[in-house]
C-alpha cells in the first residue's frame, strides 16, 4: 500500500473542494476524526470491560476516510458501509451516545439494541448501515444509487468496502451492473492491507492496485493516499461528481491502515504484521496527526485548541459510556418488534392470518 | 363478471395494473423486457412501459436482487423475476441477511418493499439444479412473507397484494400452470387483491381434509374427485395459498370439521411446509383429530431428471388418492 514517497507527493491543499474551506471547516474535520478514535479508544476499553459482546471493529487508524469523504456529502448523497462502521456513523453526525448504547445493546441505541457493532443505521442522515456480510452490502449500495437515478435527483451513492470484500462475487457484480446501467455510485475500498489476519499479497490476484480491476468494467478508478486529507476530499469529490453530474460510477481504493485487529477479538492482531510496521504508521502514517500538523502549520490550529478538542473528545466519549451503561435494555416485547412493517404499524394486512410462530 | 384467462396473464394483468397505480413500481430481471419473459409473464409491458419500468438484468441474481432491496430503502417498489425459484442459492445472502433482517437490525427504521417472483416447482424435467421448492425454506426466515397461488385469480390478487405490501414478499409461482385456465374477475368490477394470509376452501367436504398449495391444490382437486366418484369419500381441499403469514383459524377450521388431515406438499418431507401445519394441528386441534396427520410430499432425494419417474417422485393425484385410501 506505500503510495509516491513523500517528497514526489502533490499537495491537494490547492484543489478547489479544498480551497472552499474555512478555518472552522478543517478544524471540524480534526474535531470529527478526533471524536472517532476516542470513541473507539473507549469501546475497545469498555469490550475490554466486559460491558460490550459480539464483534468490535475498531476504525483507529482510518478515521480519515469517512470524515473526508462524507465531509463531501450534500442532502442527496447517500452512505452505506460494510460492518466496521462506527467511524461513518460519526460523519454522518450520529452522536457517541447511540452508538455506544447501541454497542452495550440498549434500546437508547441507534438500532435499539437489536444490531450491535457491526449494524449501526441512520436513515434520516442518509446513513444506510453497518453491515455484517463481506461484500453484501455493495448490491444494496447499488441500489442506493439506483433510487437516485430512479428518482432524477442529483446525488450520489457512497458504498465503502474493504480490501478483503473485493473477491466477493456480489462486489463483481455490482461493478459490473454499475456501469452498465450507469449508476451513480463510489465504491470506496478501504485498503487497510489486511482481510482479517490475510495480508492483500495472500489474498488478491490483481494489476496495478484493487482499484484497477475497475477497467474490467470499463469503470474510472483512482488510488488516494489515505493519511492525506486534503487528497481523500481532492479525489472524492471528482469521483462523487462524476456520480452526480454523469451518472457514472468509480472505484476509489483508499490506502489506510488499522492499528488494532480485525475485531477485538482478533486473536492473532499481532502476529500477522510486525510490530515495526504498525509503529511506522502510527508515527509517519496517522492521518489525525498529519492532519494536525498541517493545520498547525498553517496556523488554522493551534496546540491548546488540539488539546481542547482531544479533551472535550474524551469527556464526551466517557458521558457516552455512562449513558449507555444507564440506559435500559431492549424489553422482552420488543424482541417481536421491527420484524414486519405491516405489524409494527398494526394495518389491516397485518391483522390477516399468523405472521409469528413462537409455540 | 369474470373472464377466463390464463394463470401467467392474470399475472401480467396484476403487474400491469399495479405498474399503472404506483409509478414507483420497476419490474426487473433477467429477459423480462425485450425477450417479453423467459415463460412470457411480462409479455408486451417492455412495449407499454418502456425501458425505466421494464429492467432487463444481466444474468447477476446477487447483484440485481441487492440492487432492487437497496433501491426499495429509498422508496422504488422493484418487483424483481427470478427466472426460477431455484436461482435463489445464488442470491441467498441478498434474500435473507438483506431483504429479511435490515428493517429488524436498524430498529425498525427502514423497510423493504419489494417482491421477487417467479416459478418454484418440479416436474419440467430440468433436473435438480432447477427444481427446488423453496417456500417452506424462506418462510423460516422472520421478516420475509411468502405465497404460491395455485390458480389464475389468486395469482393475480396475491401479487397485486405483495406490491401493495411494505414488507418482502416472495411469490411461488409453478411453470406448469402458467399455461392453465380459470376464471377472473373483470377489472371493471374492482380491483382483485387477495390478501395475503388468506387461505380458500377450494372444494366443500365433510370425511377428510386434504391442506395444500401451490400446483399441489389442483391434485388435490383431481384426487377429490376420483375418491367421490370411485370410493365415495367426501374430501375437503383448503388452498394455503399464503405459506407466511398463515391463516390458520382456516386450518384449524377444516381439521375439525373432518377431523381427518392429509398434508400435499411438494416440499421434501424433513421440514418444509407441511412439517410446520402438522405442528400445528397436532398442537391445537389434537382432540379433533381421529386419526394421524400423514403427508404426500417429493420423494426424499433431488429431483430426477428421467421424464418417466419425475411425475411419480412429486405429490399427484395417484398418490394422494393412495394415501387417503390407506387412511380410511
Amino acid at each position: 500500500m506505500s503510495l509516491a514517497p513523500d517528497s514526489q507527493k502533490l499537495d491537494f491543499a490547492g484543489s478547489p473542494v479544498n480551497q472552499k474551506l474555512s478555518d472552522e471547516d478543517k478544524i471540524e474535520l480534526f474535531r470529527k476524526m478526533t471524536r472517532i478514535r476516542r470513541l473507539e479508544q473507549a469501546s475497545l476499553k469498555m469490550y475490554n470491560k466486559g460491558g460490550i459482546g459480539g464483534f468490535c471493529h475498531l476504525y483507529i487508524g482510518q478515521e480519515s476516510v469517512a470524515v473526508g469523504t462524507i465531509s463531501l456529502c450534500g442532502e442527496n448523497d447517500h452512505i452505506i458501509t460494510a460492518y466496521r462502521d462506527h467511524g461513518h456513523a460519526l460523519a454522518v453526525g450520529m452522536s457517541m451516545n447511540e452508538c455506544m448504547a447501541e454497542l452495550y445493546g440498549k434500546a437508547s441505541g441507534c438500532s435499539k439494541g437489536k444490531g450491535g457493532s457491526m449494524h449501526f443505521f441512520a436513515p434520516d442522515k442518509n446513513y444506510w448501515g453497518g453491515h455484517g456480510i463481506v461484500g453484501g452490502q455493495t448490491p444494496l449500495g447499488l441500489g442506493l444509487g439506483y433510487a437516485l437515478k430512479y428518482n432524477e435527483l442529483e446525488g450520489c451513492a457512497l458504498c465503502y468496502l474493504g480490501d478483503g470484500a473485493v473477491n466477493q462475487g456480489a462486489v463483481h457484480e455490482s461493478y459490473n451492473l454499475a456501469a452498465l446501467f450507469e449508476i451513480p455510485v463510489v465504491f470506496v475500498i478501504e485498503n487497510n492491507g489486511y482481510s482479517m489476519g490475510t495480508s492483500q499479497k495472500r489474498s488478491s490476484s490483481f494489476r496495478g492496485c484493487l482499484a484497477q480491476r475497475a477497467e474490467g468494467y470499463d469503470m474510472d478508478w483512482d488510488l488516494v493516499d489515505g493519511s492525506d486529507l486534503y487528497q481523500i476530499r481532492a479525489k472524492s469529490h471528482i469521483a462523487m461528481e462524476r456520480a452526480r453530474k454523469e451518472s457514472k460510477p468509480s472505484i476509489l481504493e483508499i490506502a489506510t491502515y488499522r492499528y488494532y485487529g480485525h475485531s477485538v477479538a482478533d486473536a492473532n492482531a499481532k502476529k500477522y504484521r510486525t510490530p515495526d510496521e504498525i509503529e511506522n504508521y502510527k508515527k509517519n502514517h496517522d492521518p489525525i496527526r498529519l492532519w494536525e500538523r498541517r493545520l498547525l502549520e498553517e496556523g488554522v490550529l493551534s496546540e491548546e485548541k488540539s488539546k481542547e478538542i482531544d479533551d472535550a473528545a474524551k469527556d464526551e466519549a466517557a458521558a457516552s459510556i455512562e449513558f449507555a451503561e444507564q440506559a435500559d435494555p431492549p424489553s422482552l416485547e420488543a424482541i417481536r418488534e421491527d420484524v414486519y412493517w405491516e405489524t409494527d404499524h398494526d394495518t389491516e394486512a397485518s391483522r390477516i392470518g399468523r405472521h409469528f410462530f413462537t409455540d | 363478471m369474470s373472464r377466463k384467462m390464463l394463470y401467467r396473464h392474470a399475472i401480467r394483468e396484476g403487474l400491469d395494473e399495479e405498474l399503472a397505480r404506483d409509478e414507483n413500481v420497476v419490474i426487473m430481471g433477467e429477459e423480462v423486457a425485450q425477450y417479453n419473459g423467459a415463460y412470457k409473464v411480462t409479455e408486451g409491458l417492455w412495449e407499454k412501459w418502456g425501458c425505466k419500468r421494464i429492467v432487463d438484468t444481466p444474468i447477476s441474481e446477487a447483484g440485481f436482487i441487492g440492487m432492487g432491496i437497496g433501491a426499495s430503502m429509498l422508496g422504488v417498489r422493484p418487483v424483481m423475476e427470478l427466472m426460477f425459484w431455484s436461482f435463489h442459492s445464488v442470491a441467498f445472502d441478498q434474500l435473507v441477511n438483506n431483504a429479511a433482517c435490515v428493517r429488524y437490525m436498524s430498529g425498525g427504521l427502514i423497510n423493504v418493499p419489494i417482491v421477487v417472483r417467479g416459478p418454484a416447482n418440479g416436474g419440467t424435467n430440468v433436473g435438480a439444479t432447477h427444481s427446488h421448492v423453496p417456500e417452506g425454506l424462506f418462510a423460516s426466515f422472520p421478516g420475509l412473507k411468502v405465497c404460491a397461488p395455485a390458480t389464475p385469480a389468486d395469482a393475480k390478487g396475491l401479487i397485486k397484494a405483495a406490491i401493495r405490501d411494505n414488507d418482502p414478499v416472495y411469490v411461488m409461482e409453478n411453470t406448469l400452470l402458467y399455461g392453465t385456465e380459470g376464471e377472473v374477475p373483470d377489472p371493471a368490477d374492482g380491483d382483485h387483491i387477495v390478501p395475503l394470509g388468506k387461505a380458500e376452501v377450494k372444494r366443500e367436504g365433510s370425511d377428510l381434509s386434504l391442506i395444500a398449495h401451490g400446483r399441489s391444490v389442483i391434485h388435490c382437486l383431481a384426487a377429490a374427485e376420483t375418491l367421490q366418484e370411485e370410493h365415495g369419500i367426501n374430501v375437503e381441499v383448503l388452498d394455503l395459498r399464503s405459506i407466511r403469514p398463515l391463516d390458520q383459524d382456516a386450518v384449524l377450521e377444516t381439521v375439525r370439521k373432518t377431523n381427518r388431515a392429509v398434508l400435499v406438499d411438494e416440499s421434501k418431507g424433513f421440514g418444509g411446509v407441511s412439517a410446520m401445519i402438522s405442528h400445528l394441528i397436532q398442537e391445537l386441534a389434537f382432540d379433533h383429530l381421529d386419526a394421524p396427520i400423514t403427508r404426500v410430499t417429493t420423494i426424499d432425494a433431488p429431483a430426477i431428471y428421467s421424464p418417466h419417474v419425475e411425475n411419480d417422485q412429486l405429490p399427484n393425484p395417484k398418490r394422494i388418492v393412495e394415501k387417503v385410501l390407506r387412511m380410511a
